[in-house]
This record gives structure tokens, C-alpha cells and sequence, in this order.
């Protein structure tokens, strides 16, 4: 076989093929959601994922999963939710997605509570909910909600196990440490498949299915500094581009306040939510003096830009004032260890802490990408025509953190991921479902279709020289650290998107050393730099394109919201390097549209 | 142990498992001398990692590195473990960390095992939950928060396969002891309010090999990166079946 390393060509006529109804590339909380749903009604199902699911990065969601339930206030209101994330998303979330996701959530979470998802409780015996940033009652007019619905600090362990198990219950099939490498799109520009690998014996294949579900995961690892686990490198969204799809709002990256200093992992939201604060180097409760009403539960973007300021102006923690405090102590070892027992886990391991005993030294750290891959409610993928009008792919549709249905906007609201995923998760599978009833028609890929798609794998598994691609890696990391962090300039911006240009046309030129089939975690890492690569210039060129500050893009010569040329979407193609616009949807169905606001918090 | 403090280690002498059954006959154990910051107390997965950049071709699974993904059960100079959780500081003696595979499984290539055998368990007890309680998707099936208090211990399992493969019953039995990550997911379901097949599950346990090959060693708990008790769990059901024969 080629991957054996005498450098033989792979292509189309030796490819062995296996063909499902439905293909989900990535074991994550959206893919799993998707593929329980297609498997329940009976499809031939795969999912494909490089690691055995129940180590993808959902695992790692800790404060819960935001959803009015009605469980802490039974006057609760799913239009308060979407206020909330429509004002949070600073104006460019899709106001139809961000409804069907409020409106549809509280199905969901039950579904998953009957699957067995092992919520706490409240003294009633129902699900018990948390307070998050920028949660609000009556619109914005009514304080502090309480709508995040946790299993203590380990939602996102107990919501992937539950999926998991449920898959096995249902009998999906799964490609366990498959890597998936690139589309194969039809002469119709069509998705009929992937080219994918079975990483513990390197064998190629052509998956070939009618749906094929991007639900790949984030990013992070195009920052040096992360709360990303490894394996997040935007698979899905730099397979997309390849194949020539655009991805929106690449510029949008949420820097999540609490990393854990000088590693990046993250403690809750939900330890403020809880009642911790926010202290600097004088033991001030800063965050009052940035958000008076929501103090340290303003929304993410808020308080990121407030920790760095007080960095900034020299009064940052520790002895290279370089991180804040945050402060649990006060809550006494009883709520700290009964309700956040993994954040104290985290902190005595990372921080080296006890946090009912001392405070968590804490910096933004990289943790989400608002932008993704842009679909509709139904997670179909969607281009854009030469005129600027939308256009459905056939056969592609993503969910998650890889997507963007855009209830995110320019800055997601926490909570509002795990809600993402299972909703739209979900609702890519109840689409496909319908459409394989229906029925679906589309032409076989020819030969010169499936060797375009093993272009990459090829190249990277012939080269006999070239360059050292964890270098590559690191020097991205490092690029994308400096010049696109929390706050941004033209000036930085440009340098950067040179670095990472060149950094590209290094990657077009990697060398994999070691050739051996068996499972090859270098094979594996040389194909994610692509990826990373793709993700990383998007953002790059994106973000340098959008003239104004909105939600997480902070930008230092444009300090100010600008309604008038950028209330809307930014949409990048990998071939053209262009950036284009694409109209915010205003068009909800069941409420009236929320107009833009000055956002305070 | 002869723990010494990170803080006074310059190069760090790391050996590794190497095994690629398509290539060697035997495996074998390769040397690296490894630098490292003499004020940072690196986890043993860090070390891995840059032992990686020496030599791209060692194989290990990691994922979250924080220790809630369970990719990285290793066997950390003898001990079970995960290496993103475990540090220098508690792994290493007289100046040498040998980081071997999980014992009692197949090896696919250096630190990776099939894990397949461990899965298959997993599965075998039904770890869903079965209810003849109404579900509805308008509402959750009520439990209280002392019912919820039950499954603490006992849901937080990560499947690193850590216990199990410190297990000599698993070891002898590996396949049809179940092993103390599957009963602790059994007992995970028959103690949780909301599940009514707690006789289904227990007639599927009754047999001398599921759940009785367990001796009470307690290699599990004392290797279990969370800090669980599947000992305890597996002492659970043994009451359970014995009451029930009566």
C-alpha cells in the first residue's frame, strides 16, 4: 500500500470505497447528536473521528449548558434567552438561528436528561441552573438570571459520555481514530464523500455518502496560548476551504477570561456565577468599574478586554504583573468543593491552589471560535453565488463549534455552546433523515474528482524533502499569538498575515520523515498544520478586513462599533483571499427583531 | 519513593516503550535525554512531547491535556496514570522516568494499546439508562438532589482504562471478568433513582467470572486518576447479588 513509504501515488482506481447513508466527521457533542439521530431511524451511519469520541473536546465544557428550562424561575422565558444572546452576539447573530436555538433548547436538554445525563438538582428534584455572564430577566431589564443548566462543573464530561452511550444503545457505527483528510466533491460541486485513513493501520479510503456532517470542533490551536485541547486544529473548516466553500466570521475569537496562568487551562464561568470575583494586584473588585450592573458576569469579551486593561496599566498579579486573581476563598470550602469540584481539581493541579484557601491566578485565554463554516438552522452548508446571494451545497452540512449558524455573532454568551451543538446538531440530522425520505439523487465523483481530493495525502506522504512541520506549527502559534490577541491594529494585522503567507507557502512544501503505516501520529500531525494553516489566514485576512470593534474584535484604530458598514457577516474563500459581506438575518419568525443597542453590561 | 523535587533536575534521563510490530520482532526501550526548565514542574506528558521533537516517530494518544479526556493512560515508572496529570515531581525517582504502555493489553505501536477488549466490557453492561418511568421531552424525570448524590463517584469516570489494566483478575480474565471500569459504570445505572432495570442488570452480573473474579486488591482505586472507588462500586453489587440469592 502507498502509505508504506516507497512513495507510490495513491489514486482513484486502487482506493478501496465503503459507502454509508450518512457520514459525521468528528465524535464530538454536535456529531454525536447528528449521528444519534440518523441511527434512530435507521440509517447506515458512521462517524469518523480521529479520537475514540469520548476524548473530543466537548468532554472539557465544564459550567453547563445555558437553556431556560424554567427549573430556578418558572417565569423564565426562552425571548429573554434570545435577547440575551442576540445583545451578547453584539448584533451580527442570526436572529432566525439564535430563535430556533432558544426555542427549541428546553426539548433538547430534556431529551438528553431522559437519555440519563446525570444533571444536579434542585430541592424540588429538578434540573438545577446556575448563573452565567450576560444572563438577564425581562430583556435586559429585570438583573441577574439564573439559566445555565449544570452537572456540577462537569457538563460537558457528563453530556458527551450520555451521547456516547446512547449512540451505543442505538448501534451507530463508529470509524474510531480515522482521520479524515479532504471533500470529494462531483462535477456539481456536489459533497459526495471524504477521503479518510484508519490511523492504526494507515489504510485509505474513499468514504462515500449522500451527507456528509462537518462536526469537527474548533480551532485554538492556531494561538499558542489556549484552553484548546491538541487535537482541536480545524479539521472540518480547512477541508471546507480546500474544497473551495467559504467560511464566515473567521475574525471572531473569544479569549475566555479565566485560563489558568501559565497554562491556559480553564476554570468556569460558572465560578463567578457561584460568587467569585475578579481582583487585581490591590485586591480591588475591579470589574465594577467596568460593568457597574453585571460586574464580573459581563459577558466574555467585556471582561477579557478589563483584565487585560488592568494588565496593561501595571496592575496585573504576580510578579511580572502579567495575570489577575480569582478569588473563590470567600464562598467557603463548602460551595467550592461541592459545586466546582473539577475547578478545584484543575487549580491545585495547574495553579497549584486550593481555591477554597487562595485565589486562581487567571489570564484570557483562546477558548472559542464564534465563526466557522456557515450553514443554515437545518445545518446545510452555504456558499455564496457570484451576486452575493446565498447558495445550499448539496450533500455538506456542519454543526458546532466548526459551524457557523451564527447565534454566536461576535461573541458568544457561556452556555450557549453546548446548546449549539445539541440543537443544531440535531437539527442536521433531522434534515438529512427527511431528505434521504425523500430522496436524494447526485452523481458519482469521477476518477480526477477522488485524485484531487488525495492531493494532499499524497503530497504529504511522497515528499522526500522539505520543511520541518512542527517548526511550521510553533511559528504560527506564535504569529497569530502576537498580532491577532485581544487587542488588534492594522499594523500588527499586516505583519502578521505576511508571517502567516509565508508560513503557508512553507506548508505547501512539509516533509514527513517517518513513512511507516502503523499508526503514524506524525502522518496525523503534518496533515492538521493544513489545516491549522487555512484557519489560521482566515482569520488573519478577516480579521485585518473588518474596519470597526464588535464583540470579541477589538481593534485599537477602530475603537468603535460601526452599524453602518459592518452590521454584517464577513465572508472569506481560501482561493481568492477576498473577503465579502453577507447580510445579518434580521428575520425572526416568532418575535420581533431586536434592533441594535449600545451594549453595556 | 525517592521522589526528588523537579526543581533541581536539568536533563532528564527518559526512557520509552518502542514496539512496531510491523518492523521489530521484539520491543524495546529507547533512551532520551531530555532538557527541562529547572523552575517548572512539567507533567509527564509534556516530557513526552518534547522526547517528540527529538524523534517524530514515537506514537502516544493525548487530547485535552488537562485529565478529563482520558487519552493518556500510560504506565509511569510502574505505576498506572495519566501524563498530562501526573508531574515530574511525583513520577520520577532517582532521576529516570520510564514511561511504558497500560499493561494486560494488545500493543499496536509503542505507547499505544488496543484498547478493544476494554470497550467490549464497557458495552457489555448496557451503560444506558433503562426506564419504564415516563419520559417526556417536556420535562426531566424528577430526582432528588440525595438521589443525584448517589452517582457522585461514579459518573466522573473517563475510561483511561488506568484500572482495569492495573488489574490482575482483568489481567487472567480478560474476558469475562469485567473488569472495575465496566462495574463501576454497572453499578453507575443500578444506583441511579431514574433506572428501573437494577434485576436486569444483576441477573446479566450473576456468574462466578463478571463480577466475582474480583479479589478486592484495590489496584483500581489506588490508581484511578480521579480519585474513584470502583472497589467499592464492585462491593456494592456483590451485597446486591448475595441478597438477592438468598
Amino acid at each position: 500500500m502507498a502509505m508504506n513509504g516507497k512513495g507510490t501515488l495513491l489514486d482513484a482506481s486502487t482506493l478501496p470505497v465503503k459507502e454509508f447513508d450518512g457520514i459525521i466527521v468528528g465524535g464530538g457533542g454536535s456529531g454525536m447528536m447528528a449521528s444519534l439521530q440518523l441511527a434512530k431511524s435507521g440509517m447506515n451511519t458512521a462517524v469518523v473521528s480521529k479520537v475514540f469520541p469520548t476524548r473530543s473536546h466537548t468532554v472539557s465544557a465544564q459550567g453547563g449548558i445555558t437553556c431556560s428550562i424554567q427549573s430556578a424561575d418558572p417565569d423564565d422565558d426562552w425571548r429573554w434567552h434570545m435577547f440575551d444572546t442576540v445583545k451578547g452576539s453584539d448584533f451580527i447573530g442570526d436572529q432566525d438561528s439564535i430563535e430556533y436555538m432558544c426555542k427549541e433548547g428546553p426539548e433538547a436538554i430534556f431529551e438528553l436528561e431522559n437519555m440519563g445525563l446525570p444533571f444536579s438538582r434542585t430541592e424540588e428534584g429538578k434540573i438545577y441552573q446556575r448563573a452565567f455572564g450576560g444572563q438577564s430577566k425581562d430583556y435586559g431589564k429585570g438583573g441577574q438570571a439564573e439559566r445555565t443548566c449544570a452537572a456540577a462543573d462537569r457538563t460537558g464530561h457528563a453530556l458527551l459520555h450520555t451521547l456516547f452511550q446512547a449512540n451505543v444503545k442505538a448501534g451507530t457505527n463508529f470509524l474510531s481514530e480515522w482521520f479524515a483528510v479532504d471533500l470529494v466533491k462531483n462535477q456539481n460541486d456536489q459533497v459526495v464523500g471524504v477521503i479518510a485513513f484508519e490511523i492504526e493501520s494507515g489504510e485509505p479510503y474513499f468514504l462515500k455518502s449522500k451527507a456528509t456532517v462537518l462536526a469537527t470542533g474548533g480551532a485554538g490551536r492556531i494561538y499558542q496560548t489556549t484552553s484548546n485541547a491538541l487535537i482541536n486544529t480545524g479539521d472540518g473548516t480547512g477541508m471546507a476551504l480546500r474544497a473551495g466553500f467559504p467560511v464566515q466570521d473567521m475574525e471572531m475569537w473569544q479569549f475566555h477570561p479565566t485560563g489558568i496562568h501559565g497554562h491556559g487551562t480553564l476554570v468556569t464561568e460558572g465560578c463567578r456565577g457561584e460568587g467569585g470575583y475578579l481582583v487585581n494586584k490591590d485586591g480591588e473588585r475591579f470589574m465594577e468599574r467596568y460593568a457597574p450592573n453585571y460586574k464580573d458576569l459581563a459577558s466574555r469579551d467585556v471582561v477579557a478586554r478589563s483584565m487585560f486593561t488592568e494588565i496593561l496599566e501595571g496592575r496585573g498579579c504576580g510578579p511580572d504583573a502579567d495575570h489577575v486573581y480569582l478569588k473563590l476563598d470567600h464562598l467557603g470550602p463548602e460551595i467550592v468543593h461541592k459545586r466546582l469540584p473539577g475547578v478545584t481539581e484543575l487549580s491545585k493541579r495547574f495553579a497549584h491552589v486550593d481555591p477554597a484557601e487562595h485565589p486562581i491566578p487567571v489570564v484570557p485565554t483562546c477558548h472559542y471560535a464564534m465563526g466557522g463554516i456557515p450553514t443554515n438552522v437545518h445545518g446545510q452548508v452555504i456558499s455564496q453565488n457570484p451576486d452575493g446571494t446565498d447558495k445550499i451545497i448539496d450533500g455538506l452540512y456542519a454543526a458546532g463549534e466548526a459551524a457557523c449558524v451564527s447565534v454566536h455573532g461576535g461573541n458568544r454568551l457561556g452556555g450557549n455552546s453546548l446548546l449549539d451543538l445539541i440543537v443544531f446538531g440535531r437539527s442536521a440530522g433531522l434534515h438529512i433523515e427527511e431528505s434521504f425520505k425523500a430522496g436524494i439523487k447526485m452523481d458519482d465523483p469521477s476518477s480526477d474528482d477522488v485524485d484531487y481530493a488525495l492531493r494532499n495525502l499524497n503530497r504529504v506522504n511522497v515528499s522526500q524533502s522539505g520543511e520541518n512541520f512542527v517548526e511550521v506549527k510553533k511559528d504560527l502559534q506564535k504569529t497569530m499569538q502576537m498580532n491577532f490577541g485581544v487587542f488588534r491594529t492594522e499594523e500588527l494585522m499586516e505583519n502578521g498575515i505576511k508571517e502567516v503567507s509565508d508560513l503557508r507557502d512553507k506548508s505547501q512544501n512539509i516533509h514527513l520523515a517517518d513513512k511507516s503505516s502503523q499508526f503514524n501520529t506524525a502522518r496525523v500531525e503534518a496533515l492538521e498544520l493544513l489545516n491549522l494553516i487555512e484557519v489560521a489566514e482566515a482569520t488573519a485576512i478577516s480579521a485585518n478586513e473588518r474596519k470597526e470593534s464588535r464583540g470579541a474584535h477589538s481593534r485599537e484604530d477602530y475603537p468603535d462599533r460601526d452599524d453602518e458598514n459592518w452590521l454584517k457577516h464577513s465572508i472569506y474563500f481560501s482561493d481568492t483571499k477576498q473577503v465579502s459581506k453577507r447580510d445579518v438575518n434580521f428575520r425572526p419568525k416568532q418575535v420581533q427583531a431586536f434592533q441594535p443597542i449600545v451594549r453595556t453590561y | 519513593m525517592n521522589a526528588i523535587s523537579a526543581s533541581e533536575i536539568k536533563t532528564l534521563r527518559l526512557s520509552i516503550y518502542r514496539y512496531d510490530p510491523l518492523k521489530q520482532e521484539k520491543p524495546y526501550m529507547q533512551d532520551f535525554d531530555i532538557d527541562i526548565p529547572a523552575e517548572k514542574d512539567l507533567m509527564v506528558l509534556d516530557v513526552l512531547m518534547l522526547a517528540k521533537e527529538q524523534d517524530p516517530s514515537i506514537s502516544f494518544r493525548r487530547s485535552c491535556r488537562e485529565g478529563v479526556c482520558g487519552s493518556d493512560g500510560l504506565n509511569i515508572n510502574g505505576k498506572n496514570g495519566l501524563g498530562c496529570i501526573t508531574p515530574l515531581s511525583d513520577a520520577i525517582k532517582s532521576n529516570k522516568l520510564s514511561i511504558r504502555p497500560l499493561p494486560g493489553l494488545p500493543v499496536i505501536k509503542d505507547l499505544i494499546v488496543d484498547m478493544k477488549q476494554f470497550v467490549d466490557q464497557y458495552k457489555k453492561v448496557k451503560p444506558y439508562l433503562i426506564t419504564d418511568k415516563k419520559v417526556d421531552t417536556r420535562e426531566a424525570i424528577p430526582q432528588t438532589i440525595e438521589e443525584r448524590e448517589k452517582l457522585d463517584g461514579l459518573y466522573e469516570c473517563i475510561m483511561c482504562g488506568c484500572c482495569s489494566t492495573a488489574c490482575p483478575s482483568f489481567w487472567w480474565n480478560p474476558d469475562k471478568f469485567l473488569g472495575p471500569a465496566a462495574l463501576l459504570q454497572a453499578y453507575r445505572f443500578i444506583a441511579d433513582s431514574r433506572d428501573t432495570a437494577t434485576e436486569e442488570r444483576l441477573e446479566q452480573l450473576e456468574d462466578a467470572f463478571s463480577v466475582f473474579r474480583c479479589h478486592g486488591i484495590m489496584n483500581c482505586v489506588s490508581v484511578c486518576p480521579k480519585g474513584l472507588n470502583p472497589t467499592k462500586a464492585i462491593g456494592e453489587i456483590k451485597k446486591m447479588l448475595v441478597k438477592r440469592a438468598l
